[in-house]
């Protein structure tokens, strides 16, 4: 056991608040991209439509266009969510701030490890800091391969969330963990825990911007009237639906492999590797949701809207699970970390 | 039934035949095989998924019978209006209730009925060769030509045998058809292994869950404490509460045997909020695996079970057993050893109950409390102020009567029934309560005899658990994970080639690529093999980044 480190300990929360306020400027370019981007949008499409002495083309030729992809007269960004030729300045500060703020952030995160002696993940204040960590790295990687910076504001919002909340609900100094804990299980079950969930928050977004994108899309081809311009920047419906089905699969795996790990542990440290405890039932509950999820995608009359309402029902208990049954529900897992 | 979606373009599959086929016939079979169609649905199946985990809910808000009895009594207690309503709704025992094991068990069968007809469609679909070319295969998602020079002397024929070894190579199974007329062709198909993977996962479900059936059938497990020097033998008697599988027979414990050493705590000395916590159990045991076995030390943490004779022994609790000497009005020993204090509060505050019913003439009984750290308030409650023993204080009440224990009717070891009792000691009584410090004694008031506080001593509680279905679990476990990374990861794809020879000698290439469900990788696979071919024949590559296949990208590839 090592010993404990209070001034790295210090060190880590000083970081944690710099990378809040980081975060809160790269999220502020984020919206500034989104609103910035949308006008630009607009212009384009006034000019072209001034062009070919057209009405703005709302509605004009069905649900064809609406998936069409192309700088004028495009109604949402490219379906393959690439990059595209045209320079978002707002966007790249927001992510530049970023990959900044996670630079400090995982600065924090490593100063607290050195702090505690131990990986950061053993009470909610480090579950907190440690995933929301995480769930930016995953992001910035995602945006390596894809365009999803139409993701920022909220991934980097629910980020800021994440760090306010765990400085001032849950925080808890540097400590030992409880022999219950002290086990290279919570190093395995914990980090891919946090890993997947990360994954379930990016397809969270994506589905919830899936709902609203798909109810836009059929206003426009019912020739109703854009009022959220600012949705031209995200993907069409299908497109979203489609990629985080794939982020899905592979959080589902993820899942899986979290729900069998703590039966393994649960085994090691109570006898029984599974007793329907209140945070088994509840990995439970999530783990059937997401594949009632991968099922309602097989399914003839379930996959788009309703498919992307059982991920957010998922994701919806990947939060209780982690605020309300840790905190208020009495069982053997109680290691919030709070008294 | 059900098949997979084939695409979304297409929604008749043969589910929707099914359904609309599957309107109520008439008489008695009819209905049973509706019934059983409409069971085995995919829609059904996605419907009971997520009633299964709406039923789960239920377990986690109210306390659970196989977890906590005497919780589940005192919440029926607490709650006299619906206390017992939910009992008669099994909500206290939510997992092994009527209508969970309903909804599982109609589940279960539904996968079965999914499987077995799909297992046995994929057999044959795997036996089978290729389907056969489609007539435009302009149609396809994925779509492209190549035209080979007449120079190049690669006539219609061998343009299709070369195709063939290629993808056989790519890991497909081909078929050549029409080899040697004017338009020959192929058929290819792979991925049959993501059909099998599903196949494995499902099937590994119901090996899970036969596991844990089995675990409950065969397994046993129980709960022992043991004060350091102690030793347990694995016979019924050894145990202080054991809880059988519903086919367990006496005949299979072991008779190993484990003695407690010695036990240690550290607590948290650093950090200042959780200063006195503790933060490390190390159980030092002398195991033997039979009667006559060689002895064997080892240790026993917490997260680190001993495992032995098919059992495996964990460390789950632990606490001080202050040791006593009662004499009795006789002034003969009536009780020397230690006593189980249980914890009951902050720092090792701990409650005691000592009976001593051999003492004479009369039966002696105390209860109190234990303090590793004593401190007392002003207004005279003592509590521990460490978790350490740096003042250990035992401070008891003393009663003399009928303990009624002779009666035979099981009593609570850690609860003392005054009711037949007289006080001896109290806060009350003019004798006032009994104070001791180690190695200090006490005279009981009427010649009632006296006690001797003689030192203390560690116990540790461990469960031991033996539980036949565990390593099949988990090995089902596994396996359901590789089938279902297989059928996830793994894409079925089909392919088809045809050539012509033009007027002019050239020999012109066509070919097309299917997906079965979801694959978003299928314009890389086209893409891969018109590379192949282009390589083989030695074309010239197409120009970077505008690969000539006639991809409606909208429809699969997203
Ligand atoms: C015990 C409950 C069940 C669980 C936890 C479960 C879970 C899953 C999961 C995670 C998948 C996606 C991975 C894969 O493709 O292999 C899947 C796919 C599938 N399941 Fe289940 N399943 C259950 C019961 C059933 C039942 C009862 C049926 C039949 C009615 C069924 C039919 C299917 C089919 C056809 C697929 C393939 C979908 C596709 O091809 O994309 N499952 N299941």
């Amino acid at each position: 056991m090592f010993p404990i480190n209070e001034t790295m300990g210090q060190y880590s929360e000083l970081f944690m608040l710099l990378a809040a306020g980081t975060y809160t400027v790269a999220f502020v370019a984020f919206a500034w991209d989104l609103a910035k981007s949308s006008k630009t949008l607009r212009a384009v499409d006034l000019k072209a439509a001034a062009a070919a002495k057209v009405p703005v083309a709302v509605g004009s030729a069905g649900s064809e266009t609406v998936t069409a992809a192309g700088p004028a007269g495009a109604r949402t960004a490219g379906s393959d969510m690439r990059y595209a030729a045209e320079r978002r300045a707002p966007a790249r500060v927001a992510v530049a701030l970023t990959i900044l703020g996670v630079l400090i952030h995982g600065a924090g995160v490593v100063t607290r490890a050195i702090g505690a002696g131990r990986v950061p993940w053993g009470n909610m204040y480090e579950f907190l800091t440690t995933g929301a960590f995480v769930a930016v790295v995953v992001f910035l990687l995602a945006l390596v391969r894809r365009d999803l910076r139409f993701l920022g504001t909220f991934v980097i919002g629910l980020a800021v969330i994440m760090l306010v909340a765990a400085s001032v609900a849950y925080w808890t100094p540097v400590g030992h963990l409880v022999p219950a804990l002290q086990s290279y299980w919570l190093v395995i079950h914990v980090s891919i825990a946090v890993l997947s969930s990360a994954l379930f928050t990016l397809t969270f977004a994506m589905s919830a911007l899936q709902l609203v994108q798909s109810h836009r899309q059929k206003t426009l081809a019912a020739g109703g009237v854009d009022k959220l311009g600012f949705m031209r920047l995200v993907p069409d419906a299908l497109s979203l639906e489609n990629l985080s089905y794939r982020i899905n699969t592979v959080a589902f795996v993820g899942w899986t492999f979290t729900l069998m790990f703590g039966a393994i542990w649960a085994e090691k440290a109570w006898g029984r590797f599974w007793g329907w405890d209140t945070k088994e039932v509840w990995t439970f509950v999530i783990w059937v949701v997401y594949a009632g999820y991968l099922h309602a995608r097989a399914t003839r009359g379930w996959t788009g809207t309703r498919a992307a309402w059982l991920s957010i029902v998922g994701y919806l208990c990947v939060i209780f699970n982690f605020t309300i049954v840790n905190q208020f529900f009495n069982g053997l897992h109680s290691y919030s970390g709070l008294q | 039934m059900s098949e997979p979606v084939e695409s979304k373009n297409k929604p008749k599959t043969i589910e929707d035949a099914k359904t609309e086929a599957a309107l109520p016939a008439l008489g008695l079979k009819g209905m049973l095989r509706w019934a059983w169609t409409q069971l085995t649905s995919m829609r059904t199946a996605l419907f009971l998924l997520l009633l299964l985990a709406v039923a789960a809910v239920p377990g986690s808000l109210f306390p659970q019978r196989p977890a906590n009895p005497a919780v589940v009594t005192q919440y029926i207690k607490d709650h006299p209006d619906y206390g017992k309503i939910l009992d008669a709704l099994q909500l206290y025992d939510v997992y092994s209730s009527a209508w969970f094991s309903a909804i599982y068990l109609l589940l279960f069968i539904s996968l079965i009925g999914c499987v077995t007809p799909r297992a046995i469609a994929h057999y044959k679909a795997m036996r089978s060769q290729p389907p056969r070319t489609p007539k435009r295969l302009s149609r396809l998602p994925e779509y492209g030509t190549l035209v080979v020079p007449a120079d190049a002397g690669i006539p219609a024929s061998r343009a299709i045998t070369d195709a063939a070894a290629l993808l056989r190579k790519r890991g497909y199974r081909v078929e050549v058809r029409d080899a040697d007329g004017e338009r020959p062709s192929l058929g290819a198909e792979r991925g049959f292994l993501k059909e099998v993977g599903n196949l494995v996962f499902h099937t590994s479900l119901i090996g899970v869950l036969v596991s844990v059936a089995i675990g409950g059938l065969f397994g046993y497990s129980g709960q022992r404490i043991l004060v350091e020097g102690d030793t347990f033998v694995n016979t019924l008697v050894g145990y202080d509460q054991f809880s059988p599988g519903t086919n367990f027979q006496s005949g299979w414990l072991q008779p190993y045997s484990i003695q407690l050493d010695k036990f240690d705590v550290k607590f948290d000395r650093e950090s200042p909020a959780h200063f006195g916590q503790p933060i490390d159990f190390t159980a030092q045991v002398t195991t033997k695996e039979n009667p006559g076995a060689p002895a064997e030390k080892q240790v026993l943490k917490v997260n680190d079970p001993v495992t032995l004779g098919g059992t495996s022994i964990y460390l789950t609790g632990n606490g001080y057993a202050p040791v006593v000497t009662v004499r009795d009005g006789k002034g003969n020993v009536a009780l020397q050893g230690p006593v189980v204090a249980k914890l009951q509060g902050d720092n090792y505050y701990s409650s005691v109950v000592i009976k001593v019913p051999d003492a004479k003439p009369e039966q002696l009984g105390f209860a109190g409390f234990f303090l590793p750290t004593a401190f007392v308030t002003e207004q005279g409650v003592s509590f521990s102020g460490d978790p350490e023993l740096i003042n250990p204080q035992l401070s008891l009440n003393s009663y003399y009567g009928d303990l009624g224990l002779d009666k035979g009717t099981p009593q609570n070891v850690f609860e003392l029934d005054v009711k037949n009792l007289t006080q001896l000691n109290g806060r009350d009584l003019p004798a006032k309560g009994i104070t001791l410090v180690p190695g200090k004694t006490y005279t009981l008031p009427d010649g009632k005899g006296s006690i001797t506080f003689d030192g203390i001593k560690k116990y540790v509680g461990v469960d031991i658990h033996h539980n036949p279905g565990q390593v099949s679990a988990l090995f089902f476990a596994l396996l359901a994970v590789a089938g279902l990374v297989v059928s996830l990861y793994l894409n079925r794809r089909r392919v088809w080639v045809r050539t012509g020879t033009h007027d002019d000698g050239r020999t012109m290439v066509e070919y097309g690529l299917l997906a079965r469900g979801e694959d978003h990788r299928l314009a890389g696979e086209s893409a891969a093999i018109r590379e192949l071919l282009q390589r083989e024949w030695q074309l010239a590559p197409d120009a970077s980044g505008s690969s000539a296949t006639v991809a409606s990208t909208t429809t699969k590839d997203q």
